[in-house]
């Protein structure tokens, strides 16, 4: 196995988390960041839930693309890819369901929801196409998934405050909410000076 | 309901993107300019009016408790037959969409059509409502990238159409004018709503 050097694991992993967020910059998982951000208590679960699957869809996806590659058969990389994503999230469901309880009531309903999150099979797709080994795709999987847990959290803590403020008529709800995402994506925009 | 009313649903009144708010990530990350989104919309309307059709002949012989995995493999089987043809005969504009084209398997407005449309109607009416859904999708894309390509470049289709003392704000074209775009468009398409709603009760008013 290839082996890779701590610094550019952290080049990756702050990468992922802050220069290029998944939500702010690379537009994956625009969804669930409008629709569950109304809370920090739900977007904390939103979060977990996220970062546990995509993870874990992480490593299973290049398993399934090596094992695809080897087979000549590219072309089903998408039906495989979202076949795997599903039943994963399927069977990440059971096993907590089974195993620990308490954890599933806390992310259960947000399971199935991350099914058609296009941040999962997005971190699954740019892992085959940055050409990352074993140890890089859980890095940046993990990281990604870091990165959209902190811009739901940073919005839900804005929309509560939000609920409580005086915003024009026609603004009210969704559109408020774009401008609010286009202030804090303007914010992120300053880290993408960093250079390591 | 007619098939006038099921196609005319998806441009106003159900707008993906402005009403039912699906679809979200590819209509933000794609519209840096008019081509692109044109380009996304109708590879978005191919899939779907694909999608539509096979889901509303087969509907009968799915059981129940297996559809919405049965429902996502003919959209990714059709998601890859429009990925590959992009690849072949449009390969700058693949390019351009990047992993926004197979991640057009998990773009909502195709398997909520699915579910909601395609599994309860007939073959006819499911062509009509896809194509209903996917112009308006194409259209709300395009103006998006219309207007950011406006704003943040000068251009349009890679003409320029402003004034020589115009000063573009490349903001638009990056991350954050995609967001203010689609904000500021939400709030019109809300603001000219109340506006007919308005018109309509003074109307019925004045008949009763």
């Amino acid at each position: 196995m290839e082996s890779t050097d701590f610094s550019t694991l952290i080049t990756i992993a702050i990468g992922a988390i802050f220069i290029n967020n998944f939500v702010l910059s690379r537009f994956l998982g625009i969804c669930p960041f409008v629709g569950v951000s109304r809370s920090v208590e739900a977007s904390m679960g939103m979060g977990m839930a996220v970062m546990f699957v995509m993870t874990l869809a992480g490593i299973v996806t290049y398993f399934v693309n090596k094992a695809l590659v080897l087979v000549g058969a590219e072309f089903l990389t998408t039906v495989s890819f979202i076949l795997v994503i599903a039943s994963l999230v399927q069977l990440v469901e059971m096993v907590l369901q089974k195993f620990n309880p308490s954890l599933y009531s806390a992310l259960g309903i947000y399971l199935p929801l991350i099914t058609t999150n296009c941040a999962v099979m997005g971190v699954a797709l740019l892992n085959i196409k940055e050409g990352y080994n074993i140890i890089e795709v859980t890095i940046f999987s993990f990281s990604a998934a870091v990165g959209f847990a902190m811009a739901l959290i940073i919005m839900a803590g804005i929309r509560e405050r939000l609920d409580i403020t005086d915003v024009p008529k026609a603004m009210e709800g969704a559109p408020i909410a774009f401008i609010v995402a286009a202030l804090l994506s303007l914010a992120f925009m300053g880290f993408s000076g960093m250079k390591f | 309901m007619s098939a006038r009313s099921e196609f005319l649903k998806g441009f106003w009144d159900e707008n993906p993107v402005f009403r039912l708010m699906l679809g979200l990530c590819p209509t933000l990350a794609v519209t840096t300019n008019l081509i692109n989104g044109l380009g996304m919309g109708l590879a978005t309307l191919s899939v779907l009016l694909g999608s539509n059709i096979a889901i509303s002949l087969v509907r009968d012989f799915i059981p129940a408790k297996i559809r919405i995995p049965s429902y996502i493999v003919v959209i990714a089987s059709f998601v890859t037959i429009i990925d590959l043809s992009m690849h072949a005969f449009a390969p700058e504009l693949h390019g351009a969409l990047g992993i926004f084209v197979p991640l057009i398997v998990v773009n909502c407005i195709i398997l909520g059509r699915a579910e909601a449309f395609a599994s309860k109607n007939s073959a006819w009416l499911s062509i009509v409502d896809a194509l209903g859904m996917g112009l308006g999708f194409t259209i709300t894309l395009a103006l998006l990238g219309g207007v950011r390509e406006i704003l943040g470049a000068g251009l349009l289709l890679g003409r320029p159409v402003l004034p020589p003392g115009f000063q573009p704000s490349l903001v638009m074209i990056l991350p954050p004018g995609a967001f203010l775009t689609l904000g500021a468009l939400m709030a019109g398409m809300n603001m000219i709503n109340r506006k007919l709603e308005v018109m309509r009760a003074a109307r019925s008013k004045e008949i009763s």
